[in-house]
């Protein structure tokens, strides 16, 4: 059996191909589904990113020419983008895929979940499913022994980060929003989902306000209410279209008088900027613009860069024990027959013998005894053999020397 | 048997402050080697002080070397509380460098040998001395604490790319704990000078310039909790004001020698 892969990814395909591409996890596994057969496996891995078909066959060149046309049946312009690769280069791949290797953001996390999804809904068998299980492993190997995956890589979770390097625990931390714009929403978001409350949304129009406070609690407020707010505040999201500053540092001042040295942190997203930067002079007062938090970012992502290469050790790692398992696959079924024959005749050469009960039960014992001892070294040769890429030869010197071709 | 403590105890320390710095550089099994070091150096340290007290001839740490070491331990043992969660790894990069400074001091002064003699009360030492080296163990820490706060201040106020890299406490989190150690300290100092006070009352004795300083000391640290409570002093000046009253400490603690216990 050979592991075949075709698909298209970030690095070959434009987004105008991939999206045509994509399929769902329902799609995926219909897909999968009409793929495999007989002892044909298939697991379809659709992400943003990636769409990709891993198949196990007898006949490597049917696979991939199979998977091919099935690809191009979603759209045939993908031809000049399609990569393929097969057995251990195809394995590996799907290592580094699962680490987050492969991904436009080294490490992101979202895509070991994809792979295990894609492995839930796929048509898989012995090899397909080994081998997704080992790439779920290596990509949770490569997270927890590295830090590839540690540090925020987008602005919006820089901000979370740096707010929690001011308050720790965000749990019940109020947030004051300002703007209602799509730019702050991703913020937003990211804010709420590590424990932070929605204390109030400013905007210049009421209805945009009230949307967003439906959806992530909070009190509409016009913008005139901003600095009785702040004295409640723990962090303040700014992200309005206006093009003056819509907080200045003497209304930041007058309020901390209020606050008794509570710090007060302070994202401003908008371009052109919404908030004096005069603010980030004051005590207890964090103010980080959309350039701060870039830098940020770009740090962050070097990190992960570097510690990519950490992972990457890693997943070779994960990928030789993948490589010398299939490898035995080679040696299995010859060494089952050589146990198996062996068997057959102490069986054989038992049932000749006269003995009385006691009698067969010694000899039963000391025969299998033997035999274990006498196959052992052969099959562990055969397996090592196997892992070095020597298995076919050896596995057929052993169906030739006991005479097993028959039972091949 | 001492000399069998004590060298393991400085090895376990010094193992934990060259694995600390390394944490800083490649943070994992680095940090995990030094929470290590340190939990084993101060049980070790332990044995040793509970043999110093099993064969002494009174209180065994009377003397400058020997409260150096027990002072050692309490600083590690408060360290301990918290100090092996992952974020305040990088206080152990200031605490135990220094605890292995301080613990040879206590060597060379003699402060870890055995069978000590003591022309002072059991009772009364261990009140007023064990009291006072407690509270300096905490101020210690909350000088650590102060001194993290003030670096992680500012790299967020100098906007610093790499901060999420090298990641330190939260600052809340850290004047918080500073504040809560102070606020534990500070009843035992209270303590400890009062039961110096009702000595010195009842067998007579002149108020050293050490004895000023202590209770300059145990003033500067009321007001910061005073000024804290009251007046909101938080952050940025409230380090500072630890951070001073810190000095006193250090000055204290070099005084004893010259001072205090030769009266």
């Amino acid at each position: 059996m050979s592991i075949v892969l075709v698909g298209i990814s970030h690095h070959q395909a434009p987004v105008e191909l991939r999206e045509r591409a994509a399929l769902d996890r329902q799609r995926a596994a219909e897909l999968a589904e009409a793929l495999a057969g007989g002892r044909s496996e298939a697991v379809v891995l659709s992400t943003c990113n990636r769409t990709e078909l891993y198949l196990a066959d007898e006949s490597a060149d049917a696979a991939e020419e199979k998977a091919e046309v099935a690809l191009l049946a979603l759209e045939s312009k993908l031809g000049p983008a399609l990569y393929r690769l097969r057995d251990e280069e195809a394995a590996l791949h799907l290592f580094r895929v699962a680490a987050g290797l492969d991904s436009m953001i080294p490490g992101e996390g979202e895509i070991l979940g994809q792979v295990r999804a894609a492995h839930e809904s796929g048509a898989t068998g012995p090899l397909l499913d080994r081998l997704f299980r080992q790439a779920v492993q290596a990509g949770r190997k490569a997270r927890s022994q590295t830090a590839i995956g540690e540090s925020p890589a987008s602005v919006s979770s820089a901000a979370a980060a740096l707010a929690e390097q001011v308050f720790g625990d965000l749990e019940g931390r109020s947030v004051l929003v300002v703007g209602a714009g799509k730019v702050g929403e991703l913020a937003i978001r990211n804010l709420v989902s590590r424990g932070a409350t929605i204390a109030s949304v400013a905007n210049r129009t009421g209805q945009r306000a009230e949307e967003l406070t439906e959806r992530f609690g909070g009190e509409a407020l016009p913008l005139e209410r901003i600095e009785e707010e702040l004295v409640r505040a723990d962090v303040v999201l700014s992200s309005t279209s206006a093009p003056g500053w819509i907080l200045t540092r003497e209304q930041v001042e007058h309020a901390l008088h209020a606050r008794k040295g509570r710090p007060l942190f302070l994202i401003d997203l908008a371009v052109p900027r919404d908030l004096d930067p005069a603010i980030h002079e004051l005590e207890g007062c964090y103010l980080y613009d959309i350039d701060d938090l870039e830098a940020v970012v770009a740090e962050t992502l070097a990190g992960r860069r570097r510690e990519a290469a950490r992972a990457e050790t890693i997943v070779a790692e994960e990928a030789d024990r993948f490589r010398a398992w299939q490898a035995s696959l080679d040696v299995v079924p010859a060494i089952t027959s050589l146990r198996a024959r062996a068997e057959q005749i102490r069986d054989a050469e038992l049932s000749r013998a006269k003995l009385n009960d006691a009698e067969r039960r010694a000899a039963e014992s000391v025969t299998a005894a033997v035999l274990n001892k006498l196959l052992h070294l052969p099959t562990i040769r055969m397996k090592q053999a196997a892992a070095a890429a020597d298995g076919v030869i050896y596995a057929d010197a052993v169906r030739h020397l006991f005479g097993l071709e028959d039972e091949r | 048997m001492a000399e069998l403590l004590f060298w393991p105890a400085l090895l376990a320390y010094g193992e934990a402050a060259v694995a600390y710095l390394n944490d800083v550089r490649h943070p994992g099994l680095a940090g995990r080697l030094a929470t290590w070091g340190v939990r084993v150096g101060w049980l070790v340290q332990t044995a040793l002080l509970a043999l110093q007290a099993a064969r002494a001839d009174g209180f065994p740490w009377s003397t400058w070397g020997g409260s150096l070491n027990l002072f050692v331990w309490l600083v590690v043992g408060a360290y301990l509380i918290w100090g092996c969660q992952p974020r305040y790894r990088l206080l152990g990069l200031a605490v135990l460098p220094l605890a292995v400074v301080l613990f040879i001091l206590a060597r060379v002064g003699g402060g870890t040998g055995i069978g000590v003699q003591s022309h002072y009360s059991n009772l009364f030492l261990v009140l007023h001395v064990g009291l006072v080296l407690a509270a300096f163990a905490g101020f210690t820490l909350a000088a650590a604490l102060s001194a993290l706060y003030l670096w992680q201040e500012r790299r967020l106020k100098r906007r610093e790319s790499s901060i999420l890299r090298l990641r330190a406490p939260a600052l809340s989190r850290l004047d918080e704990v500073a504040a809560r150690t102070i606020a534990i300290a500070l009843p035992a100092l209270t303590l400890g000078i009062a039961v110096g006070i009702a000595r010195l009352r009842d067998r007579g004795g002149g108020f050293d310039a050490l004895m000023a300083v202590t209770v300059v000391t145990w003033s500067v640290y009321s007001g910061y909790l005073v000024l804290r409570h009251f007046a909101g002093w938080r952050g940025r000046r409230a380090a500072y004001l630890v951070l001073a009253g810190f000095v006193l400490v250090v000055v204290v603690r070099l005084g004893l020698p010259v001072t205090h216990f030769a009266t």
